[in-house]
């Protein structure tokens, strides 16, 4: 059973709808009991970086997530800003994140992006670095839609699976041992997203 | 590579895809659930659905067909139509979709705008302008499916809507709506300079060409409803349509100095 992690912000609906087109079975809980038993999660998310963190304190859920995540290693996909509070630090609130990237969650620089608006909204390609199981090297261009403000950098290159351009290059996909995140929505990516998902549920990290 | 936003608005009243000319009588088109299937298949950018009564009529959003449509559409979906307060946002978000538009709740309320921005983020918020001409004042942003004039021109309630702090403004042309005429550019050009978030039209397109100027013009996205409903620009024939890969991508190769690197 794959647990959608609820803290309160975000998209719960729409990754539930896709997980449902791909055939994975899933829950949508806040319960650290739950969390800490899940044989897989994902840890979605749209909104402010500092209330998110707040809200799984508060919550109870990192712990939870501490233990299913770096204890039982289970794997976990981060969505948009659940990717975002897997770094140390978020710039959005100035607040501490769940670290488990060496990795720091700042605004866009507009100095630096021309005629480039923020947020990023819409469909970007993405290049990623290496294989992954979750993220394969693909001749065909996969595309992908952001919706997005703040962005990860990462102190080890290693950490980063994919990058993508807006104004200028950054990360968009971050991944080790069991853990992968990803700043676009694969919820809402047609067969781009669904393609993702799937290999997500089926993924079982080395 | 980033592509420009190509986004169809389907227009609903009382469970029914329906259509209008100038914010006329609508016309039955077919079933939205339908629509949606159609658009998944083509892959399209983003999608927008309005209640094109809802304000006007004080009715609620017809939440048991949004979930079903949301339920179905694995691309980004908004939802415009009778949304006033946070409480009637919150049930919408939760059914999964991700962006909210607000039009005569704006107008009549500016503040719940930031209300929402605050607690959804900027990017969820979308202050949809609807401007409609009048013979002695000019345009003029108006409210309940048009009916309403306000007092605000198009250009100043856009303004406001940024400084509450909408993430993105629908700009749409009444005087155009369902008319293939193409986009009031001038429009446009005034509010894109207006304001710094991205601004999208709707009201008039008919042919690619139209989306590529408006582009040009300075448009973040475009939006049309019309275009993607009927065959060839002709009323008479009902068909559900989206352009190609290669016409979108003319749409990249013609545009260099807009959102597109």
């Amino acid at each position: 059973m794959i647990v959608i992690v609820d803290y309160g912000l975000g998209n719960l609906a729409s990754v539930q709808n896709m997980l449902h087109k791909v055939g994975g079975e899933c829950i949508i809980s806040g319960d650290p009991d739950v969390i800490a038993e899940a044989e897989r999660l994902i840890l979605p998310g749209v909104g402010f970086f500092a209330t998110g963190m707040r809200n799984m304190r508060e919550r109870g859920i990192v712990a939870a997530l501490d233990h299913a995540v770096l204890r039982q290693r289970r794997p976990v996909l981060g969505i948009c800003l659940g990717m975002q509070l897997m770094a140390r630090h978020g710039q959005e609130g100035d607040a501490l994140g769940l670290a488990w990237f060496d990795a720091d969650v700042v605004r866009f620089d507009q100095k630096r992006m021309g005629a480039a608006k923020v947020p990023h909204m819409g469909w970007s390609v993405i290049a990623p670095r290496y294989d992954h199981p979750v993220l394969p090297m693909s001749d065909n261009e996969e595309r992908f839609y952001f919706v997005h403000t703040y962005y990860a950098v990462c102190e080890r290159p290693a950490d980063v699976l994919a990058d993508c351009d807006h104004g200028y290059t950054f990360t968009c996909v971050i991944a080790k041992d069991n853990i992968i995140g990803v700043q676009f929505h694969p919820e809402k990516s047609h067969r781009f997203g669904m393609a993702l998902m799937q290999r997500f549920i089926d993924w079982i990290p080395a | 590579m980033k592509r420009v936003r190509v986004i169809p608005v389907l227009g609903i009243d009382r469970g029914r895809l329906v259509k209008t000319v100038r914010f006329g009588d609508p016309r039955y088109i077919g079933d939205p659930l339908m629509a949606i299937r159609i658009f998944n298949d083509k892959e399209v950018d983003e999608l927008l659905v309005a209640d094109i009564r809802a304000s006007k009529a004080r009715r609620e959003p017809d939440h048991a067909l949004l979930k079903r449509m949301a339920g179905e559409c694995f691309m980004p979906i908004g939802y415009i139509g009778g949304v006033a307060t946070a409480d009637q946002a919150k049930r919408i978000f939760d059914l999964g979709i991700e962006k909210v538009g607000l039009c005569t709740a704006f107008l009549e309320n500016p503040s719940i705008v930031g209300e929402l921005a605050g607690r959804y983020g900027s990017q969820s918020v979308m202050v949809c302008i609807d401007v409609a001409r009048s013979m002695i004042r000019g345009q003029r942003a108006v409210g309940c499916s048009g009916t309403r004039p306000s007092r605000m021109t198009p250009e100043e309630a856009a303004r406001s809507a940024v400084e509450e702090g909408a993430g993105e403004v629908l700009l749409h042309s009444v005087d155009r709506e369902g008319t293939f005429t193409g986009y009031d550019l001038e429009l446009l050009r005034s509010v894109v300079r207006s304001v710094a978030v991205p601004v999208v039209p709707l009201g008039g397109a008919g042919t690619v060409d139209h989306l590529a100027a408006a582009i040009n013009t300075g448009a973040s996205a475009v939006a049309a409803s019309s275009m993607f409903v009927y065959k060839r620009n002709d009323v008479r024939s009902i068909l559900v349509n989206y352009p190609s890969k290669q016409e979108l991508e003319r749409l990249v190769a013609n545009n260099p100095g807009s959102e597109v690197p």
